[in-house]
């Protein structure tokens, strides 16, 4: 909520009124008027982290030289030279395996994919040669490594730059998996990722870089983490639980407001963190509201919104006054053609019409099926 | 020639004052360096007017008139390094250092203890004592003189078929048995099919299944010793089917550029299960590959062990003293069989393998060496083979006895602390069993360590 309300005053032209009226919305929180783009909120923890370790080093394509190619390493080959920022050459197997086994020696990368859809081409290093190591090696060696990029989908890139992989690398044993949503989280998982022991897919999304979002004081400190594993309730509610991550916290926050207009109280998670899953935080919310909506970019099947959907039918059946309703994007490659991405990711209405179903304020699925 | 030679001579006197790049532009090896500064390398290359090269990004590139393909092999194929001939003979025309007798001595111990090694585990598998196991046979050279030559600083990335290597460096017998039975005292915790040793204390990486991904892993551990400025190199093995793999091309090109200090070592033996190198690749072998990435490579003789210790001991001298990658490839013959799930005679003629196994025995040829010198005979011979045969029945016999992993060993090292959803699991499978224990089989310990 908070991040909307911001954004919408910004639009409004407030000024000094602003913080005043942050102060009130924000309630315990450190008060602060600073507001930080997730691009600039990657950008300084990559910084912080690698002048506070100097194990910590960047490897992808275009990091150095071209700052980056949605410019998040903007500024740090200047900073930290070309032994720490490395502009690889065009392979991801290859710069993916350098940096396993830069890991396996206990150095700390930091390898960039210009976008995720490019991790399959190292797919096979990421599971097999990080993930699993310090299984395998019982103990013997660990991968202290981040794999970061954009996630999901963009705008307007179609089949092949648009696929969220949140469900895939969170099947994985061995890895864990973040998808920061506001500035804030940005910066708080990414310094967690960074310094976690065991390897992290960090899921960026290319349209929230430049999304501004408050940070409070203690956010923008350079010894500032969040823990991993743990969801945020973003707004809270007591007629829905609507679980999601990534960009689709913003559409739920924004369904969250037209659903209070019409008497829909919803409370909105923001995962922060595939996986661990945070269970315990969802479990209990959904025995507060008995009513579950989940909400992904991603494919439908053997997505994030059926294992979550299955942990609540494990955990919580009995809390349940409704069947778990999942929206997922279409199960189809993504199109390239404005009206049908539109239309193969899930939009705010869509997310409105599902927990006005699952409030019985209008007919189910099943009904019309 | 003259104008176009001021004219470039200004032209990089503008971009040294205009980028501040002098610096740059002097040292070519200064990574990082400007595309801009990299395309007007003018310092050695002054020799070509503007009608006879070009500087192209990477350097000055002579024109020639005359239409000609590059052949798409040598009239004659890379010569390959040997110390001793047939029939182990030092070759009087090489000018090597001898090794002294004492290492001499224990290149052949190990070389016949890997070899018996190779054949009491393959029997012990074949029983149906073990599910799966790899032979050496044919490589015991390459596993043993290779290691020989480097010390035990040096980091070990092997594929699956270079154990000896790791037995040089004081692997016990007892622990390949106890990996085998992945017993209790198996340091891999039980965690891996047989073959797949790791040692952090031998510095020997965990040997893992995918080919090749060892070869861009050894430069990035390369890249690690190389920011510490450690007098130490990374070897890496792989075998001559490995090289189509993708990770092999990236590996070599990427150390190139990052110039870092491992060894690439490729035991071309002949075979990749059933396909044969005529099927693998069209190129001379893999030597030939190294200029293709800018990285300076040698052939050499697999079943001589004074070749094989000799290139190695140089390579590792220039990648260390030089920090660059070096390839080394060497020439010989699988033996045996591609593991215990092949049977190699389905594919290949038996006259092949027999060819190989009594005329160009590695170990044999080294034998006549170390005989000729009087440094070897019969007595030491038996004395020797009995010893080892009595540690490997030993072994395996505390092995297969002893206890299986612990219920704990499930659960542990999935993350470098448990996670809450895993401990819960083992209390719960703990409990489970507790309750249920004719439905579990035994010799494990169950207690929860949490």
């Amino acid at each position: 909520m908070w991040g909307i309300v911001s954004r919408t005053a910004v639009n409004r032209g407030f000024s000094v009124s602003k913080s005043q009226f942050r102060c009130l919305v924000q309630g315990a929180r450190n008060f602060s008027s600073k507001e930080m783009t997730v691009r600039d909120a990657l950008n300084s923890a990559l910084d912080e982290e690698m002048s506070a370790d100097p194990k910590v080093f960047i490897m992808g394509e275009e990091v150095g030289e071209y700052q980056g190619a949605y410019k998040i390493t903007k500024g740090l080959l200047d900073k930290y030279g070309p032994e720490r920022v490395i502009d690889t050459p065009i392979t991801e197997a290859g710069f993916t395996g350098i940096a396993v086994g830069a890991a396996y020696h206990s150095l700390k990368p930091v390898v960039e994919f210009m976008t995720f859809n490019f991790s399959m081409q190292a797919i096979d290093h990421i599971i097999n040669s990080a993930a699993k190591s310090n299984y395998m090696s019982a103990g013997q060696i660990s991968v202290p490594i981040v794999f970061r990029g954009p996630n999901g989908a963009a705008a307007g890139v179609g089949a092949q730059h648009s696929q969220c992989y949140a469900a895939w690398f969170g099947a994985c044993p061995g890895l864990k998996v973040l998808a920061p949503y506001s500035s804030e989280d940005a910066r708080g998982l990414l310094k967690a990722a960074i310094r976690d022991p065991d390897p992290v897919v960090f899921l960026e999304n290319e349209l929230l870089y430049g999304e501004s979002f408050p940070v409070s004081a203690e956010a923008l400190d350079s010894s500032f983490c969040l823990p991993i594993g743990k969801a945020k309730i973003e707004r809270e509610g007591k007629d829905v639980t609507i679980v999601t991550f990534s960009k689709m916290v913003g559409f739920a926050l924004k369904a969250a407001e037209i659903l209070e207009k019409e008497g829909i109280s919803a409370e909105i998670i923001n995962l922060r963190s595939i996986r661990p899953l945070d269970r315990a935080t969802i479990n209990s919310s959904v025995r507060k509201t008995n009513r579950l909506v989940t909400v992904e970019e991603g494919f439908p099947q053997h997505g994030v919104g059926a294992e979550i959907c299955a942990s609540v039918v494990e955990e919580s059946f009995e809390y349940l006054d409704a069947p778990v309703e999942r929206i997922a994007g279409a199960d189809v490659c993504m199109p390239y053609a404005a009206n049908l991405e539109r239309l193969a990711v899930p939009q705010i209405e869509d997310i409105v019409r599902a927990a006005k179903r699952i409030c019985f304020r209008s007919t189910s699925m099943a009904a019309t099926g | 020639m003259a104008t176009w030679f001021l004219k470039s001579r200004s032209v990089l006197q503008c971009v040294k004052t205009r980028a501040g790049l002098h610096q740059i532009i002097c040292n070519r090896s200064l990574k990082g360096a400007s595309l801009h500064s990299k395309a007007l390398q003018l310092e050695d290359d002054l020799d070509y007017s503007e009608n006879e090269a070009w500087y192209f990004p990477g350097g000055a590139v002579p024109f020639t008139s005359k239409i000609n393909f590059i052949a798409d092999s040598s009239e004659e194929r890379i010569h390959c390094y040997r110390v001793l001939d047939n029939s182990g003979h030092h070759m009087l025309s090489n000018t090597s250092k001898l090794i002294s007798k004492e290492l001499a001595v224990q290149l052949y111990s190990s070389m016949v203890t890997l070899q018996m090694m190779d054949t009491v585990f393959n029997e012990v598998q074949r029983q149906g004592r073990t599910s799966f196991y790899m032979t050496s046979h044919g490589e015991e050279a390459i596993n043993i003189a290779s290691a020989a030559a480097l010390s035990n600083e040096d980091i070990i990335l092997p594929q699956y078929r270079e154990h000896g290597v790791l037995l040089w460096r004081g692997f016990s017998l007892q622990e390949f048995a106890n990996q085998l039975f992945a017993n209790k005292a198996d340091k891999g915790k039980g965690r891996q099919m047989p073959m797949h040793y790791g040692s952090n204390k031998h510095n020997y990486i965990t040997v893992s299944s995918p080919l090749g991904t060892q070869i861009p892993q050894a430069v990035g551990v390369a890249y690690s010793l190389k920011m510490e400025k450690k007098d130490a190199c990374v070897v890496t093995y792989f075998g001559d089917g490995t090289t189509s793999e993708g990770d092999f091309h990236a590996g070599l090109n990427f150390a190139a550029v990052l110039e870092v200090p491992v060894i690439f070592f490729c035991r071309n033996n002949g075979w990749a299960i059933s396909t044969p190198v005529t099927e693998q690749f069209r190129s001379d072998g893999i030597a030939v590959k190294g200029r293709a990435y800018g990285i300076p490579s040698i052939r050499v003789d697999g079943n001589d062990a004074l070749a094989i210790y000799d290139a190695m001991q140089e390579a590792r001298k220039i990648a260390i003293k030089e920090q660059k990658p070096i390839l080394i490839e060497a020439l010989t013959y699988r033996v045996g069989h591609h593991s215990t799930s092949d049977d190699s005679t389905k594919y290949r003629a038996r006259e092949e393998i027999e060819q190989w196994k009594a005329d160009r025995n590695p170990i044999s040829r080294y034998r006549n060496w170390i005989e000729g010198n009087g440094w070897w005979n019969e007595e030491q011979e038996s004395t020797l083979r009995g010893s080892v045969r009595k540690q490997l029945m030993n072994a395996i016999g505390v092995a297969e006895k002893a206890e299986r992993p612990a219920l704990t060993d499930l659960f542990a090292d999935v993350y470098h602390d448990m996670p809450t959803n895993l401990q819960e699991q083992e209390r719960s499978l703990t409990e489970t069993i507790r309750k249920h224990p004719q439905d579990f089989p035994s010799g494990f310990a169950v207690a929860s360590q949490i």
